[in-house]
């Protein structure tokens, strides 16, 4: 496992701390994640073989920082405050991935300001509504519900190691408190209903796009892949299978290759 | 003591495998399997009645609230039961609790100023003004409003309403969440400044900090009795006596399930299957649907460590209960009128509560033996505890032309006994 070192950043007028996780070598690599928050795994370090990866997380999630989310009031607000961690960070126009909540903040990001974002991989973003095909809540639904739907295989392992507890309660507690609280966050941006526009916004998007899709994803369709490509100007999609929603968790080799062999080529 | 009736409007009917057939009472439970509009029609009706008979019979207020896309209480407007309300007790000197038209949910919310103002002229100022954040279920489901920002919306509503209400001239209002460019209201309401304000609550200290900071009466709306809610008002008083506020008892409210019969044993054979009703199919809530950010980090950690110790601890299956366990853990009052006068005497006394709300129809109870119910109450029960607190204390939060207190309408009780029979 790579050596995974934290860096604090303060931006919006110093009102909002929150932290990166940073680990490799070679070219920059930004990394946004989902809204359950963000977990250094198997996956961040198989792209910190190749890259620099920042993993920065959403304002709010960070812990110890809860109130972090009070000064950014909207989607314009949170896009504008990345290019200020961006800059903390020294990255001019770093390559960036995102998964579900953190694909459509890397997908905003990469509209708003094209210059900024050299490459783009969006895994099973959120961000795009279609009525017949309505994505699920995931705000709102309890856990035994939510397991199939993340999970192509909701017994397998990866499944299986999101739905043990932690032995010890105070471990619990505390996992269960950050979890919450960044489904709590990033809802900010999203409720009730997680299109806040991005279509009218894509077709901005100047960086190459790997669009990257778990076959059985079941809380976003894999319907909404296309939909992300035809709006991309340079853009391709790749389906993962064996994989739902997590597609870095359930098959993290090959999710990692992809993301590896597009932003390197 | 002030004694009001509050009234919920729940569905009468469900079915007896309402909650293995069905996912949750609130938010998604199929309107068209389970109700008719003409039979939903009669739940108002009695409501109405109820609430009136407590009017006519003498209780000091009649209370109603707001509830969206549920089987539990389904008053989506309560600004129009208050209405019809206001009309229909006019020249009686009884309140009009509103508890109330929900903050973070009503937009522009000065439409919530302008209503309590119309029910203010109309009842000749006999308003309460509940001011309620709203349910996860109501607020965050039912209206979409997002949950990390619930409360900071309610605070900018209360601001908005209260200023509203008071400011001489036409102002304009930059909110975060509400812009006005001029805000006028009409009409204004005829409490001077304005109408007592009430917050509903369930015990988190942000919500005492507020009512403290404002003045505000705080009611503790707990269905879960007086002996649980003790602890809770007894940091309540704790917290008032911290912030060197005097301990008023008319400072606070409280929440309590009372069903009265002849005697004990008939409260039993009345009561039990709709108390039953009550917590097994009106309760039957999908905890999915108070999604993440509802609580604020404080509520959310405290309640974690709750949850936790209580899985440990009890576990209980309100499923498995019968009347004597209800009755017996205080989670409702019940029995002849003499248990339940001892028993709302020591509520009294033990919560330190001046403002009493009462839920005396509960579940499936028919309309007549809700009419039973009120009217025992008030003809055998209220009369004997009504004097608590009356001569230390002023209730400043009561319709001032009202706080002389009532007197119980012992005729109006037989006139209804008789003509129901």
């Amino acid at each position: 496992m790579a050596a995974v070192s934290e860096r604090e950043t303060t931006v919006w007028q110093g009102k909002v701390q929150s932290r990166a996780l940073v680990a490799g070598e070679g070219p920059p690599l930004v990394f946004f994640h989902g809204a359950m928050g963000l977990t250094w795994d198997p996956f961040l370090d198989a792209l910190a073989e190749s890259f620099t990866v920042y993993a920065p997380e959403h304002p709010g999630t960070t812990p110890g920082q809860p109130d972090a989310i009070k000064p950014i009031d909207n989607l314009w607000d949170l896009v504008l405050s990345y290019y200020e961690v961006f800059d903390e960070l020294g990255l001019e126009s770093p390559a960036v991935v995102g998964h579900s909540f953190g694909g459509m903040v890397a997908a905003e990001v990469a509209a708003t300001n094209p210059s900024r974002v050299s490459r783009l991989a969006l895994i099973d973003p959120v961000g795009l509504w279609r009525d017949d095909a309505p994505v699920k809540n995931w705000m709102a639904t309890s856990p035994d519900r939510l397991g199939p739907l993340l999970f192509a295989d909701p017994t397998g392992p990866a499944a299986q190691m999101m739905a043990t507890p932690p032995p010890d309660p105070e471990t619990g507690i505390q996992m269960a408190l950050r979890t919450t609280w960044s489904l709590a966050c990033t809802g900010k941006f999203v409720w009730p209903i997680p299109d806040k526009g991005l279509k009218k916004r894509l077709h901005r998007i100047t960086a190459p796009t790997l669009i990257l899709w778990g076959e059985q994803d079941g809380l976003i369709p894999p319907v909404y892949a296309s939909e992300f490509e035809n709006a991309i100007t340079d853009a391709r999609v790749e389906l993962i299978a064996g994989a739902g929603h997590l597609p870095q968790m359930e098959q993290f080799e090959q999710t990692a290759n992809a993301v590896r062999g597009f932003l390197s080529g | 003591m002030k004694i009001s009736m509050f009234h919920l409007m729940p569905h009468r009917e469900l079915p007896d495998d309402f909650e293995e057939r069905y996912h949750s009472v609130w938010v998604d439970p199929p309107f068209h399997e389970l109700a008719t509009p003409e039979r939903v029609g009669d739940y108002y009706n009695w409501t109405l009645d109820e609430l009136m008979h407590a009017a006519d019979l003498g209780f000091d207020g009649i209370c109603v609230n707001e509830h969206h896309q549920n089987a539990y209480g389904f008053m989506p407007g309560p600004n129009v039961m208050g209405g019809a309300l206001a009309r229909a007790t006019r020249g009686q000197d009884v309140a009009l609790v509103q508890m109330g038209a929900t903050l973070p949910t009503t937009n522009p919310p000065i439409r919530i100023a302008e209503e309590y103002a119309m029910l203010d002229c109309i009842s000749g100022g006999r308003l309460v003004a509940g001011m309620p954040l709203g349910t996860a279920m109501d607020a965050n489901m039912g209206y979409g409003i997002t949950p990390i920002e619930q409360r900071e919306r309610y605070y900018e509503a209360h601001d908005l309403i209260l200023k509203a209400w008071q400011s001489r001239k036409p102002f304009p209002y930059n909110g975060k969440y509400t812009q006005l460019p001029m805000v006028n209201l009409w009409p204004r309401p005829v409490q001077q400044p304005h109408p007592p304000v009430w917050v509903p609550g369930m015990g988190s200290l942000s919500t005492w900090e507020f009512a403290a900071d404002q003045g505000h009466c705080y009611c503790f709306l707990s269905y879960f009795g007086h002996a649980r809610g003790k602890a809770v008002m007894d940091s309540f008083w704790e917290f008032m006596d911290s912030k060197e506020k005097e301990l008023n008892p008319y400072r606070a409210g409280f929440l309590q399930l009372v069903a009265v019969s002849e005697t004990d044993a008939q409260a039993e054979k009345d009561y039990e299957k709709h108390i039953k009703y009550f917590f097994e199919k009106c309760l039957h809530i999908a905890p999915e649907f108070t999604p993440p950010g509802h609580q604020d980090y404080r509520s959310l950690e405290n309640n974690l460590r709750r949850m936790l110790s209580q899985q440990m601890s009890e576990q209980q299956r309100l499923s498995d209960w019968s009347f004597k366990d209800y009755v017996d853990n205080q989670y409702v009052i019940s029995g002849g009128p003499a248990s339940v006068r001892d028993q709302l005497e020591e509520l009294i006394k033990s919560l330190r509560v001046g403002n009493l709300m009462l839920l005396l129809q509960i579940g499936s109870m028919p309309h007549e033996l809700a009419m039973k119910n009120i009217e025992l109450m008030a003809t055998e029960v209220i009369p004997h505890i009504r004097h608590h607190w009356t001569d230390e204390w002023e209730n400043k939060w009561w319709p001032e032309s009202l706080r002389g207190g009532r007197q119980m309408n012992a005729e109006a009780g037989v006139a209804a006994v008789a003509g129901g029979s």
